[in-house]
């Protein structure tokens, strides 16, 4: 057994080893970062402004103009779709939810274009 | 409108190599300091969005240095949102280290597993600050300069910090040593 104050250095490099990521997170990251990028884009193209006539169609389009007109992209349709369970768990019937989400793109595009 | 789409995505290039060369520094990073993989794997996805929504000014500011610190301190920034957080909601554990074992092979667990858990424990016992410097330095390799501009330190106060925290360390080890 070695002694504490000898090889701290040699021990701590062997307790502190580096951590190799799970298999999925690094393809899961980066494909995210381009679907979502890609996303905005074709959303954007394919906007009909009939379709703005019902709330629920409200979030995809608003966020692909802020996705696409930043360069904070992959953020805000990320962070709105994480709050997205929580919203759908408090919200009291679609209308609830559209508006709670439409307040919580407003809120990320605030952030994004506020950078 | 074409110059600006090829800067952008010249701009993407660069930002994926950076993120291929420091996805596993950075999962160390995460790992270390909260303790376990599903919150590591959050905290390195957070990071590397966040980083890419900041990447071209880090770059613009960088001025040709290594962008690996800047990474680290975002993840240093989120990580502290998320004890802050949790500190909330004492309901879930915080700074829960006992998955740490998880990382070591076999051969490290049979030939030392009671030293290498005595030194992460000592190293979890350690302030916030001396804790960081030894998981940038010893989990990533990190050298001197570039732990100083992660902990936003000056060079002398990050080799004294990293000193200190490794006399405390021995400390700590030490004494547990004596009482076994």
């Amino acid at each position: 057994m070695s002694t504490p104050g000898a090889d701290i250095e040699t021990l701590l490099s062997r307790a502190l080893q580096p951590v190799d990521p799970p298999d999925g997170l690094s393809s899961r990251l980066e494909s995210t970062l381009v679907d979502l990028t890609e996303a905005a884009v074709v959303e954007l193209e394919s906007w009909e402004l009939r379709a703005m006539r019902d709330p629920r169609n409200w979030v995809r389009p608003v966020v692909a103009v802020v996705v696409t007109a930043t360069a904070g992209t992959a953020l805000v349709i990320l962070r709105v779709r994480a709050g997205q369970k929580r919203r759908v768990a408090v919200a009291h019937g679609p209308a609830d939810l559209a508006a709670r989400t439409a307040k919580a793109v407003a809120g990320e595009a605030r952030r994004v274009i506020g950078r | 409108m074409a110059a600006t789409a090829r800067s952008k995505a010249e701009l993407d290039e660069e930002f994926a190599e950076l993120y291929r060369s420091h996805l596993r520094d950075v999962y160390s990073y995460a790992y270390y300091r909260v303790g376990n993989h599903h919150d590591a794997e959050d905290l390195t996805e957070q990071t590397f969005l966040q980083a890419y929504r900041h990447f071209e000014r880090a770059q613009a500011e960088s001025d040709g240095r290594p962008l690996r610190p800047w990474l680290i301190r975002i993840a240093h920034n989120l990580a502290a949102n998320l004890y802050r957080d949790r500190s909330r909601r004492p309901q879930t554990p915080i700074d829960d280290t006992s998955g740490l074992s998880a990382v070591h092979t076999t051969e490290d667990l049979v030939e030392g597993r009671d030293e290498l858990a005595r030194i992460l424990a000592g190293v979890k016992e350690l302030p916030n600050d001396r804790r960081e410097a030894l998981i940038m330095r010893f989990a990533l390799g990190m050298d001197n300069r570039e732990i100083a501009r992660a902990l936003g330190k000056t060079d002398g106060a990050t080799k004294v910090l990293l000193h200190r925290a490794i006399r405390q360390l021995e400390g700590i080890v030490g004494d547990e040593h004596t009482r076994s």
